[in-house]
């Protein structure tokens, strides 16, 4: 079986295939096709439509991501199964858990363990705010918090990622809250989509 | 500088989000005697419709498109008090707000920018706009058009929370409705049941001045 995985959740992705032994390969689309999230169904199914030759059942690694249905679209029409839920977030956290994060403090800005260890490429430099500092305010200027869901539950690792996502906060002026997940949610998700 | 340099300076100069030169140009050409609506609708504007275009070709990205917004408002601070004094008129009123439960608003600001352009007076409510917010700014602003701005899938039912509390304030007939944001589409707004949606900066202007005719020709002034 092949997985077509957004690449922020590819890597705990295989991680989780490797525990469980399940005999899948995950294939990665670029994470920074989110900031373009019109694209991602068209790049699913293309990638999708390739690995099919090789593989007897193709799933899609990938929530709604910002796609606003049209990734669902690919997926009836190809007749592929994708990850519940509207982004990662939900699988790390639980949709019930993320609606009250969000209900509680609607300017709550999430990071995931990659979006931690990649803040420098996949937001400062994405949203410009290594050319123009002075833009930090315009997109954070409405942010209250800073919450890291961690996925890691390796000591030394979360005590690496604790320095890093306390520095990524800083960098936006927030401060930071850290809600330990783990990675039972993805687990589960994909352990569904793996017995169909 | 010409004064047709400087138009194309102010163009370009916005394309390239460069705020202090597009200041600089502002006040040269108005030094020059120059209308503040020749500087908007023969450069500015289009400078800020060309950043639309380049950003649904991928061309641009956010930041780009957020530079630029912030050179052509900067210039605006200034064209603003003299497009009163000059008579241009104010062709209506648009109350605007990003709903509740969502922060998002680098496209909501970018189409009050465009919306003053055009000479809209723009009310803006900020984010995270409650109905009731929404409600006490129309009973006191009497705006011609009220836009609701969302951009998580999860707040844009506060559309039809925000339509119903106009229902209830008796206000409904009052006020055009328009909606937008990135997760919305034409098919959505007919389904909450507003009069109007646009999928960016320029298409809400030509919209809203559309809707404005038709309510208009229908009311006798
Ligand atoms: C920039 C951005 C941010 C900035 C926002 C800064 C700000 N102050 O607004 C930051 C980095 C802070 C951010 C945060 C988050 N974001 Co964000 N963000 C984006 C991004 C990359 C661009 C949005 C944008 O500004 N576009 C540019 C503007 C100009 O375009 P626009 O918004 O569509 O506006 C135009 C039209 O819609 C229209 N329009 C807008 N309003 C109105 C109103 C009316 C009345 C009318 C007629 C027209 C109209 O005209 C505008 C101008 O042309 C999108 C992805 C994308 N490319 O769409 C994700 C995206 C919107 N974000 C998303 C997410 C998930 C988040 C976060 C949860 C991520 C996180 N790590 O926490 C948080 C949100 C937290 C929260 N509490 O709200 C998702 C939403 C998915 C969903 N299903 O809801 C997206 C789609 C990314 C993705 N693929 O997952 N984000």
């Amino acid at each position: 079986m092949a997985v077509v995985a957004c690449g922020a959740i590819a890597q705990p992705m295989a991680q989780s295939v490797a525990r469980h032994g399940w005999s899948v390969d995950v294939h990665p689309l670029p994470p920074l096709l989110h900031n373009q999230p019109h694209r991602i169904a068209s790049e699913v199914e293309r990638l999708a439509g390739s690995l099919a030759e090789r593989y007897d059942r193709v799933v899609v690694g990938y929530a709604d991501c910002g796609t606003y249905g049209a990734l669902d679209e690919v997926c009836e029409r190809l007749g592929l199964e994708r990850l519940p839920g509207l982004h990662c977030y939900d699988l790390y956290a639980g949709a019930d858990r993320m609606e009250e994060l969000l209900d509680a403090e609607p300017g709550t800005y999430l990071l995931t363990d990659f979006l931690v260890r990649s803040f420098a490429r996949t937001v400062e430099q994405e949203l410009g705010l290594d050319r123009w500092p002075e833009l930090r305010d315009e997109y954070f200027r409405h942010y209250t918090r800073v919450v890291w869901l961690a996925q890691s539950t390796d000591e030394l690792e979360l005590r690496e990622l604790r320095t890093l996502a306390q520095a990524a906060a800083e960098r936006i002026g927030l401060p930071l809250e850290v809600l330990h997940t783990g990675s039972v949610g993805l687990d589960a998700a994909l352990g569904a989509l793996v017995d169909g | 500088m010409t004064p047709e340099e400087i138009l194309q300076g102010l163009y370009d100069e916005t394309l390239k989000g460069n705020g202090p030169r597009v200041l600089e140009l502002t006040h040269q050409a108005l030094a020059l005697d120059m209308t503040p609506g020749s500087l908007l609708f023969d450069a500015l504007i289009p400078a800020l419709e060309e950043v639309g275009a380049r950003f649904e070709r991928g061309d641009y990205f956010v930041p780009e498109m957020l530079i630029a917004g912030r050179a052509m408002a900067g210039s605006m601070e200034i064209l603003r008090p003299l497009l009163a004094d000059t008579g241009v008129e104010t062709i209506g009123k648009f109350v605007m707000g990003t709903v509740k439960g969502d922060v998002h608003d680098i496209g909501k600001n970018l189409v009050n920018i465009m919306l003053e352009g055009a000479g809209f007076e723009v009310i803006d409510l900020g984010v995270q706009v409650a109905p009731e917010k929404f409600v006490a700014a129309i009973e006191e602003h009497e705006p011609d058009i009220v836009g609701f701005s969302a951009f998580l899938t999860t707040t844009m039912p506060m559309f039809k929370a925000n339509l119903n509390a106009l229902e209830k304030a008796g206000l409904r007939d009052k006020v055009i409705v328009m909606v937008g944001g990135a997760p919305v589409t034409q098919e959505y707004a007919d389904v909450v049941g507003a009069d109007g949606y646009a999928a960016d900066a320029s298409a809400t202007v030509k919209r809203a001045k559309a809707l404005l005719k038709e309510r208009r020709s229908k009311v006798p002034a």
